[in-house]
Order: structure tokens, then sequence, then C-alpha cells
């Protein structure tokens, strides 16, 4: 091995400063500037918050590691939130609404693994169309309304615990453990990386490309899906603009985290960190009052900002 | 000289495909018409012809620019964010300093400059076009609900919505920018040097760039002037409905986006017209306006312009792999 095997630029460490430091930046800011920040609720209430945005972030990674993009997770968020709502309301069993919701992420998924599996289409316009598509139907199903009296089984699984611990963190540490082993340990995740680095390796191994990437997509309809549990269960209803968006903070989580738009490399820790930089960010201009339209442009920020690191390292 | 030679049979070959295309969607705009005509008795007065021509002059003045990006096989979601922004700092600065021609100048302004950073963000950061203008969207929105914070800007000179609500010689005004805006396209896309680089650009970015076509200097500019028109559509919008929120432009991305499409220009860029998008603004207006004659929900556009824009890509995909 020569000796460049060992510079650290070469390591997927390298990229431990960057967000980490997006991070201490963050935390010590938002700690000298208001009281509340540093405090045990507080920062247990940034991890609980976080989580939503995680099970979409985690998807969204593996597919920009393929090169891909999923606009349109937000919309299929909220709509299968609308689903599980009316569901559960309409049946009175959260199981069937549960399962309502994951198919509908699966048929979104399949739809947009399809589309840009079988057709060609390029991924970000597929995901446009169907991020209209998914928002027409939650239009359509609420006719702009909310979608209230949602049994009180159903929020306990945001606000409840388990051994001191919130059951969304345990969802969302679980939905990471599994992801990472998918990516790690699997030949699936392999395949992954290979489809955002080397495509044609795959094809003449008889992979079936194709194949693959439909996976991949589904994988984020099905991550919606939970997503929908939680965030239909945190704000005890359904609404047809509530994810709307989301799928810009996940983007955002994942660009911090370090994840390349072009070369096909993904960090899901990186994400993590990420999610949490974004939380700690929202969390600390809550803090301060900023209203959350500002929020947006201050998350818009920070990815340029990171984004400029990446391309900085990268020439270097 | 052979390879001249060879590209200049293609290049003809294409126009003439290029004519015949555009021949086989007017043939499209007469079906819808006929159609139109005969499922809604509203479609043929006078005043519906007349709203169709203006909500399409309005969609083609943000399709237009936004046909420039795409040709570069780029693309610009912060169109409608654009209008929203522009629209309200306009808004803002009639209302403040009372004369329409400074509140003509910010609007445009505010879509070149938002076009601008689009064009750095694209260029220096290389970032993907899709990723900046998207993340730009919603900063934009962010920016826009903050500096409304609710309120609505109303109330116009007359003047100033001429512009948008005037009539010329019983033509609505914004045809006529329509038609200027598409004169000033088409010469500059088919006949200057500047346009000629922008197909190549599309084509292939890698042998353009060796041609000598300064590439990262037309990107500005073709994303500057994206935001431009959008700040020009801003106008027209705010002199027509003669007020200003902060969700003005919101649902416009897509139907722009589907427009351009619709008329023709690849996605892949390096093949398509401004008056091809011409005529996907009016097929997409009279879709739109269909629904409204038969009363279909407001909530269906989103999702038929959705499926249009997948359909107008999935063709576009195949029309590529039979060419290839």
């Amino acid at each position: 091995m020569s000796t460049r095997g060992f510079s650290l630029a070469a390591l997927p460490v390298a990229r431990v400063p960057g967000v980490a430091i997006v991070l201490v930046v963050l935390c010590a800011g938002f700690g000298v500037t208001s009281p509340g920040f540093a405090t045990p609720a507080n920062i247990a209430n940034i991890l609980t918050q976080s989580t939503i945005l995680l099970l979409l972030a985690l998807p969204m990674t593996v597919i920009i590691m393929t090169e891909g993009l999923d606009l349109s997770i937000g919309a299929v968020l909220t709509f299968a939130s609308i689903v599980l709502a009316v569901t559960v309301i309409a049946t009175g069993s959260p199981t069937l609404a549960f399962l309502a919701a994951l198919g509908v992420g699966l048929c979104f998924g399949l739809g947009n693994g399809v589309l840009i599996a079988v057709f060609d289409i390029p991924p970000f316009i597929t995901t446009l169309g169907t991020l209209g598509i998914a928002q027409g139907l939650s239009l359509l199903v609420t006719d702009g309304q909310s979608v209230v009296g949602i049994p009180r089984s159903i929020e306990q699984i945001y606000s409840g615990t388990a051994a001191g611990i919130p059951f969304p963190i345990i969802i969302a540490a679980l939905a990471y453990f599994i992801t990472h082993a998918l990516l790690y340990h699997t030949r699936f995740g392999t395949y992954v990386f290979a489809l955002g680095g080397n495509r044609e390796a795959l094809r003449v191994a008889g992979i079936s490309v194709r194949g693959m990437l439909i996976r991949v997509y589904v994988f984020g309809g099905l991550m919606a899906g939970f997503a929908a549990l939680l965030m239909t269960a945190r704000l005890n209803s359904a609404h047809p603009t509530a994810g709307i968006g989301m799928e810009f903070d996940a983007i955002a989580a994942v660009a911090v985290g370090g994840t390349s738009f072009e070369r096909g490399n993904g960090w899901l820790l990186g994400t993590l960190l990420g999610v949490i930089a974004v939380g700690v960010l929202r969390n600390g201009l809550n803090l301060l009052a900023v209203p959350s339209s500002v929020q947006v442009a201050c998350i818009g920020a920070l990815v340029i900002v990171a984004l400029f690191i990446d391309g900085m390292r990268a020439e270097r | 000289m052979n390879t001249a030679a060879r590209t200049a049979v293609r290049s003809r070959f294409t126009l003439s495909r290029d004519v015949m295309q555009a021949f086989y969607r007017l043939l499209g705009v007469v079906l819808l018409c006929a159609i139109l005509a005969t499922l809604s008795d509203v479609f043929l007065t006078t005043n519906n012809i007349l709203n169709v021509l203006r909500q399409s002059a309005l969609l083609f003045l943000m399709a237009s620019g936004l046909t420039l990006v795409i040709l570069t096989a780029g693309l610009d979601l912060s169109i409608g964010a654009n209008v929203a922004l522009s629209a309200c700092l306009a808004a803002s600065v009639i209302k403040i300093t009372g004369s329409p021609l400074l509140g003509m100048a910010t609007g445009i302004g505010c879509g070149a400059v938002i076009g601008l950073a689009n064009g750095i963000l694209v260029t220096a950061l290389r970032i993907p076009s899709f990723i900046a203008t998207y993340g730009m969207m919603w900063m934009l929105t962010g920016v826009t609900y903050y500096y409304m914070a609710g309120e609505t800007i109303h109330g116009f000179p007359p003047e100033f919505r001429q512009l948008g609500s005037g009539y010329l010689l019983g033509v609505p005004m914004p045809v006529y920018v329509m038609v200027l805006f598409l004169l000033i396209g088409g010469l500059f896309a088919q006949r200057t040097v500047w346009g000629q680089q922008i197909y190549a650009i599309g084509a292939n970015p890698v042998t353009a760039r060796l041609s000598g076509v300064p590439v990262e200097r037309r990107l500005v500019l073709v994303y500057a002037v994206s935001g431009a028109m959008a700040g020009l559509a801003s106008l027209i919008i705010l002199a027509r409905i003669n007020s200003a929120q902060g969700d003005i432009g919101e649902d416009l991305t897509l139907p722009a986006i589907a427009a351009v499409l619709v008329g023709g220009t690849s996605l892949f860029g390096g093949s398509g017209t401004v008056a091809g998008t011409l005529i996907g603004a009016l097929i997409l207006t009279l879709v739109l306006n269909a629904m409204n004659l038969l009363q279909i929900n407001s909530s269906w556009q989103p999702l038929v312009t959705g499926v249009i824009v997948l359909l107008a890509v999935w063709i576009d995909t195949r029309a590529r792999r039979i060419g290839e």
C-alpha cells in the first residue's frame, strides 16, 4: 500500500470534520445566544423531532448515491399520512391504517422506480411529476381540509416511551441500523455503491440494474410510509400540506452530511449528523423566534456552505 | 469537408423534422379546440378565447426563458417562487414610490438577480441545476412569506394595470408582449452565435468547450434570462390581478416545465425551439381551461400537469432511443 493510502483525504473520516464542525458551530452559537438551548429537555426534543426527517433522509442518501433523486418523498409522506388518518377513522384499526400508509409508499416507490428504471425518465423529472400526482391526490381526498379525530392509540406512537426512551427515537434508531446493515453488509448495499459509481460493472456482472433501481425507490416509498405514521401521530391529524417541503430538508441533510450528488459516494453516518444539524438549526432558530419561512433560507445557506467545503476538498 | 456536408444535411433534416413536429403539435391544438368547442358552449366565446390567449401569454413568458435553460440540459425549478418574490417586491416599490416604471425595473431586476444566483450555484459550485434551483425555490418562498407576513398589497395605478388587463385593437396586452418575446427569443436562439452556442452546450458540453464556447458564461446568462423572464411574468400577473400575495406564482412552475416539454424541447438538451414552447403553452392552457369550463375540481390540476410532464418526457426518451 502506498503512503497515499494513509492520507486522511482518502478515508471517509475526512468528512467527519465537515459535518461535525457545522454541528459544533451551530450548537455553540445557539448555546450562547439562547439560554433554553443546552438543556437536557431541549436536546431530547431536538432528537425526537429529527426522527421523521431521519426516516426520509436515510432512503434519500441511498437514492442520491445511485445518482438519483426523490423530490416526491414529502408529498408521498403527506398522502400516506392522509390515507392513514382516513383509514383509521373509517375502520378503527391502527394496524390496517399503517398497512394502508405503507401501501401508498410502496405504490409511489414502485411507480417512481418503474418510470426511472424501465421508462428511462430522469429521476428528478419523474419524481417532480409524481410529486404533483401525490399532492393532487392529497387535495382531492381531503378537499384541502385537515383530517382530525384520530384515536389516541396512534398519538401514543409519538408521545410514548419504552424504558424512558421515546418511541420515535427507538423507531429511528432501528431504521438507521437496518439501513446501515443494508448498505454496508449486504450485496444490495454493494450494488447500490456500484449503481452510482460504476453501473457498467453491474451490467457486466449480470446484475439487473433496473431491478436494483426499482428496489432503491421502493425503499424510499416504504420509508415515507413509516414516516407518515410518526408524522400523523405527532400532529394528531393529517393535513394536505403537512409534509410538503420535507424533501428539501431531507436533501439538505444528505448534502450537509457529505453525500455527493455526482460521484455516487455516500456516507450514512454523515446523513445522521446532517439530520441532527438541520434539526439543531431549526430548533435554535425557533428558540430565537425566527419565523419558519426564514429557517428554510438558513437551511439553504447551510447546504451551500457545506457544498462549498465539499467542492474545495474535491479540488485539493 | 465531408463532415461539414453531413452536418449540413443533418441540420436541414432536423429543421424539416422540427417543422413536422410543430405541425403535429398545431394539429393537436386544433383538435383540442374542436373537442372543447363541442364539449362546452362557453369555449368559443370571445371572452374565453381572449382569456386563453392571455393565460398562455403568461405561461409562455415564464416558459420561454426556461426553454433556454432546458436547451442547455439544465432545469430551473425556481421560476414560480421567483415570480412570487419579484411580484411582491415590485408591488412594494410601486406602492411606496408611486412609479410603475421603478416597480417594473424592480420586478425584472429581482428576477434577473435570482437567475444570476442560480447560474453561479450551477457553474461555480457545480451543483446540479435541478437541485440548486430546487433549493433556491424553497429559499425564495421562505423570504417571500417572511417579507409579506401574510399581508396583501393591492391597488395599482391604472397605467400599470394596462400591462395585464388592457386591450389594444381588441387584443389583450400580454399577447403583444408574448409575440414580442417570441420574436426576440426565436431570433436569439436561431440566428445569433450566442444562441447557437446554447444549443451546442446542451448537445455536448465537452465538445462545446473544446470548440471555444465559454460554457460557464453562457450558462450564467441562460439562468439570468430565465430569472428575468420570470420577473417580467410577475409584472403581468400583478397588473392583471391587481394584488400581490406571498403565494402568487406557486402553482406555475410545473405548468411552465410542462409547456416547454410538450413544446418539443428535449429535457436532455440541444434540441427544441422557443416557438415550440409557445405551442406547448397553448396546449397546456387549453387543457387547464377545459378543466375549468367542465367544472372539474381544481385539485386535479397538479395531478394532470404531473402526468403531462411524465408523458412528454417519456415520448422524448423514446424518440431519442429510436434516433440512436
